[in-house]
């Protein structure tokens, strides 16, 4: 028997995957400095990770769980890209703030 | 019947990526005071040869390779020249327009190529895996590119803008990616469009579906997803812009095609009526926007979200009409925009002395062919017939009317008359006399290969627009292969072939 079939259903974690995913929505959308607006999209990323790896094991599909790995090198490596753009930002502009990034408006 | 082996599947996405890695290598061994254009040229051999090989990869029955990750077909091959050309434009635009020795350029030149890998592989690419991974190559690579003049303080902020946004949307994608795996319990999509409609999980297919939709409309900045797009391109360098507002939009516009007609054919009830509503929003924000701009960039990067517009209005259209006529559109587009942006970044320099529409008044008295050229691609903007624009948007809006929505032609049109208010604004700024006081700006260098390139926007965009035909026929032939899946062509686990 399976502690996931019994203990703990499928539909918690994909729950809490969707919290976790609106979350780094909102962080995203509310948070005003570059590093943490940044932390919200990796939070998204391992939301998403979350519900692959739930539905790899609903389905004895080992592909979700290859997808998974494939997730977290793409975001090391967006990591990786991010972080220097983010330091690009601050040797030219001394602010990380997001509402002060603004030499191009309307 | 032989399978072809799974390398030739790849071909092109295989070249491209040896000519970035060759890049690389050559660039890292060279003494570093030395300059580094010549690279520029390796990398457009590179695109040429992979061009030609996309061309050749119509000679193989249409079909899988890789275990079923990559597919060839029409539509594929379509949209690898697409971007291959697009490409091209851009390398050879680069070659005379960046400074002989400003940093990295060996760099610059892997980084478009390498783009260039990401989004032949997203075209082609029917395994949601690959398309996550092609999306994020080429997403990658351009954000640098965006971010490539890093001492002005617009480079870094175009790249986070961009950054932020891109990942943002890739999030969302892969979000629906993770729903629609575990509605269907794979991520082939030929199996999922078997299983899409048959899932027991109907809400969860509706919510991949949405968030699907969410992340690539970003990815062709369509409103109300369209807020990065004035500022990339603005803080982009002008060559780099001009791939950025055609190669990954046209790619992005491929993978939107295949989700919709491929994966979800059976919620076209549910898929239709929303593009419907963002195709309207993006004309008309992108139009009213572009109004009031000042600078030349912005103005084009709002024209570039109207355009993405009057591309969804093909989405209207029933099967391969509207997938031919979206095709059709995308290269109409891709081949006027890449050329404005090319006869932009001459007259502007590369460092953009010239940004403001009025810094253009009296172009055409000090640079005739220059001024020409760039009426000559504003016309084919506004959509005036014998230019790739009028058949682009005749062949979307009556796409549109084919499949009953009626009122999104007409507002179409409608829009279209307004494009034309500030294309023409730009237009007779530039044909104004200039005035005494006026500064003259430094004559551009005008090089072979920017010649080569501007030369291939200009007969790309003619030919378009006086005899469409062929290019209609290759995009109808490619709407066939995108509407059939295609014969397993190897058995799952077939070992892997070398090719020779």
């Amino acid at each position: 028997m399976s502690f996931m079939q019994h203990d703990v259903p499928l539909t918690w974690y994909l729950l809490l995957s969707a919290v976790l995913f609106s979350l780094g929505v909102v962080g995203f959308l509310i948070k005003r400095n570059l590093i943490t607006v940044f932390m919200s999209i990796e939070l998204m990323l391992n939301a998403v990770n979350l519900s692959f790896v739930a539905f790899a094991y609903q389905w004895h599909a080992v592909k979700g769980q290859i997808f998974v790995f494939f997730v977290m090198m793409v975001a090391a490596a967006e990591a990786a890209v991010g972080l220097a753009i983010i330091i690009a930002v601050f040797r030219t502009r001394a602010t990380l703030a997001v509402d002060r990034i603004d030499l191009m408006k309307l | 019947m032989n399978p072809v082996p799974g390398i030739y599947r790849i071909l092109p996405e295989a070249i491209l990526t040896l000519t970035g890695v060759a890049i690389m290598l050559v660039d890292a061994s060279l003494p570093p005071n030395l300059s580094r254009r010549y690279l520029g040229f390796l990398a457009a051999i590179g695109t040429t040869i992979a061009l030609w090989a996309s061309v050749g990869q119509l000679a193989f029955p249409q079909g899988t390779g890789f275990f079923g990750t990559v597919e060839t077909s029409a539509f594929t091959v379509f949209f690898h020249v697409l971007i291959c050309g697009i490409v091209l434009v851009a390398l050879l635009l680069s070659l005379d327009t960046l400074p002989e020795h400003s940093h990295h350029q060996g760099e610059y030149y892997a980084l478009i190529v390498f783009g260039a890998v990401g989004m032949c592989l997203l075209t082609s690419a029917v395994e949601l895996l690959v398309v996550f991974i092609a999306l994020e190559i080429s997403s990658i690579s351009t954000y640098i590119l965006a971010g490539y003049r890093k001492q002005t303080g617009r480079g870094p902020e175009a790249a986070i803008k961009y950054f932020l946004l891109g990942s943002f949307a890739t999030a969302f994608l892969l979000y629906g990616i993770a729903l629609i795996f575990g509605a269907t319990g794979t991520t082939e999509i030929y199996q999922i469009a078997q299983l899409a409609p048959i899932a027991q999980n109907q809400p969860l297919v509706l919510a991949a579906m949405a968030l699907m939709l969410v992340g690539i409309l970003f990815k062709v900045s369509a409103a109300p997803f369209h807020v990065w797009t004035p500022d990339v391109y603005e803080g982009a360098p002008t060559p780099v812009a001009a791939l950025l507002s055609t190669a990954p939009k046209a790619a992005a516009f491929a993978l939107l095609l295949r989700v919709v007609y491929e994966i979800f054919p059976h919620l076209r009830s549910l898929w239709a009526p929303l593009l419907w509503v963002v195709a309207v929003l993006s004309m008309t924000v992108g139009n009213l926007a572009a109004l009031r701009q000042q600078n030349v960039k912005r103005m084009l990067a709002y024209s570039a979200i109207a355009h993405a517009g009057y591309l969804l209005a093909a989405f209207a259209g029933i099967g391969s009409i509207g997938i031919a006529a979206a095709a059709f559109y995308t290269a109409a587009y891709a081949a006027m925009n890449v050329g404005v942006f090319a006869v932009i970044t001459l007259i502007a320099g590369y460092d953009e002395q010239l940004s403001l529409i009025d810094d253009f008044r009296g172009l055409i008295y000090r640079s005739p062919i220059l001024g020409s050229l760039l009426i000559f691609f504003l016309i084919s903007l506004i959509g005036i017939p014998f230019t790739g624009g009028f058949f682009g948007k005749f062949y979307s809006f009556s796409a549109a009317v084919d499949g009953g929505a009626i009122a999104l032609a007409i507002i179409g049109l409608l829009n279209s008359g307004l494009a034309a208010a500030y294309y023409l604004r730009l237009a007779l700024v530039a044909a104004e006399r200039p005035s005494a006081e006026q500064a003259a700006p430094p004559k551009p260098h005008v090089g072979p290969a920017v010649i080569a390139a501007i030369s291939l926007a200009v007969l790309t965009t003619l030919v378009l627009g006086i005899v469409p035909g062929a290019v209609l026929h290759a995009a109808q032939s490619a709407a066939h292969t995108l509407q059939v899946p295609p014969q397993p062509s190897e058995a799952p686990g077939a070992p892997l072939q070398s090719p020779q």
